[in-house]
């Protein structure tokens, strides 16, 4: 006998939906931290480093987000590593996560005038001072409004975790699909949970830009 | 670690991988023929349409680009037959592709579009151009010059996008690769030389996007 949908269901979706935001925080985390040592190291004055990062970001930015994950899922038992559903959806969203974040803040830490360097350079600063106390403080204003933008992509990510067994929002929909036969009704749900965490975070995205701009505009006029 | 990689038995189902390859690569180069006229429409409507147009517009492209791509897979795989709309899962994946990267490009070209001055329509308005010409060729043109590489590289997501099609089945790569680890149990090999394939791919549209700049737009103005 088929299930109906109703409030239950909805609720179940939610509760899933945690799940969703968990796998976001820890891809988030994950891909953050080895994304900004990759990002230094795409612009530290190390060739062999420059190289080794950029290698990486090209190399896993041509790998489709769920091929990482099959392979983490699968691949890796080969090696006698036991590795549940988690497991795998964090190391693969921390991987894909990292090549797409480093190349935002790169690409920040690249925007920060040259002058600024040589003015660190010059009072004395090394490589790794003049980052810290200058260069950085300045990027980080620049790169929030894209950060937070990539966040989204993040989430919407990682529904990706439902085709290998885990179970967060997309593929508690795909549960309750099947035992109501209700599609258009679940999969309208499940889309409206994730628009209600992603869009704020796009508003967000799209409101710090605008205020990076007047700040800019700003800056020119003095 | 005792195992015995079996390369050899994946590579007797090569032709399996190589005709799943192909498949990507038409899904993915029809998406992007699709999706970049949806998208141009839609910015062009966004941009200098009516309110009721610019609004339906946004609501399109806001609530694509704020939900899932498998979400909108499901959507169009399972909801569409119950509301009278039956399509094989290989055109339900090229539809639900299209919808997905209509609303990215048209962001995109969006922004190119923006960054056209007024005075240059106005410039073509008073040269007596015709308004199809105005739009071909001082503000499509010129804005899908300043947005070309952050077009490409949502191409690029579309060709990593479509593994995501094979959670219905439609038989592109990673289907294949899924149907053959079921068969062969021989999970990291195949899973390995899938990926591989689909670096190369990606390297070979990158290449075929810079070669199209090139010709299209480096030498005009």
């Amino acid at each position: 006998m088929l299930r109906t949908f109703t409030l239950h269901e909805v609720w179940i979706l939610v509760l899933a939906a945690r799940w969703t935001i968990a796998l976001s925080l820890a891809a988030f985390v994950g891909g953050g931290t080895v994304g900004f040592i990759l990002a230094i190291a795409r612009i530290s004055p190390f060739r062999l480093l420059r190289y080794i990062a950029s290698g990486y970001i090209q190399f896993v930015q041509a790998i489709p987000a769920l091929m990482l994950l099959l392979l983490f899922y699968y691949g890796l038992n080969l090696f006698g590593i036991r590795i549940d559903a988690w497991t795998a959806a964090v190391l693969a969203f921390t991987l894909s996560t990292s090549a797409f974040l480093a190349e935002i803040w790169r690409g920040c830490l690249q925007a920060v005038p040259a002058g600024q360097w040589d003015a660190a350079r010059s009072l004395g600063l090394n490589f790794p001072k003049a980052l810290i106390l200058v260069i950085i403080p300045q990027a980080v204003r620049m790169a929030l409004p894209p950060t937070v933008g990539y966040m989204v992509q993040v989430v919407k990510g990682t529904s990706l975790a439902a085709l290998i067994g885990f179970t967060e929002l997309a593929r508690a929909g795909a549960q309750i699909n099947t035992i109501t036969f209700e599609p258009v009704l679940v999969f309208g749900t499940v889309a409206g949970i994730y628009f209600v965490i992603c869009w704020p975070l796009s508003l967000l995205s799209g409101y710090l830009e605008r205020q990076l701009k007047v700040g800019h505009v700003n800056v020119q006029a003095m | 670690m005792n195992y015995t990689f079996q390369f050899g038995t994946v590579m007797n189902y090569f032709p399996d991988l190589l005709s799943g390859a192909v498949l990507t690569i038409r899904l993915s180069a029809l998406t992007m023929v699709f999706g970049l006229i949806i998208g141009m429409a839609c910015a062009v409507a966004k941009a200098y349409g009516p309110r009721p147009l610019r609004w339906l517009a946004t609501s399109y492209i806001e609530l694509i680009r704020n939900t899932p791509f498998l979400i909108q897979l499901y959507f169009v795989f399972f909801a569409l037959p119950h509301l009278g709309m039956r399509l094989s899962p290989n055109n339900s994946a090229l539809l639900a592709m299209v919808i997905n990267l209509g609303a990215y490009s048209a962001e995109i070209v969006r922004a190119g579009v923006e960054s056209i001055p007024h005075g240059q329509i106005e410039a073509g308005r008073a040269l007596g151009l015709k308004p199809l010409q105005i739009v071909r060729f001082l503000i499509l043109f010129p804005a899908l010059k300043a947005v070309y590489p952050a077009l490409t590289s949502q191409f690029i997501l579309v060709l990593l996008g479509s593994s995501i099609v094979s959670a219905i089945a439609a038989d592109e790569l990673t289907a294949v690769a899924n149907t053959l680890n079921s068969q062969t149990f021989r999970s990291f090999e195949i899973y390995t030389i899938v990926t591989l394939m689909y670096v190369v791919i990606v390297f070979g549209f990158r290449a075929i996007f810079t070669s199209i700049y090139a010709y299209a737009f480096a030498r005009r103005g």
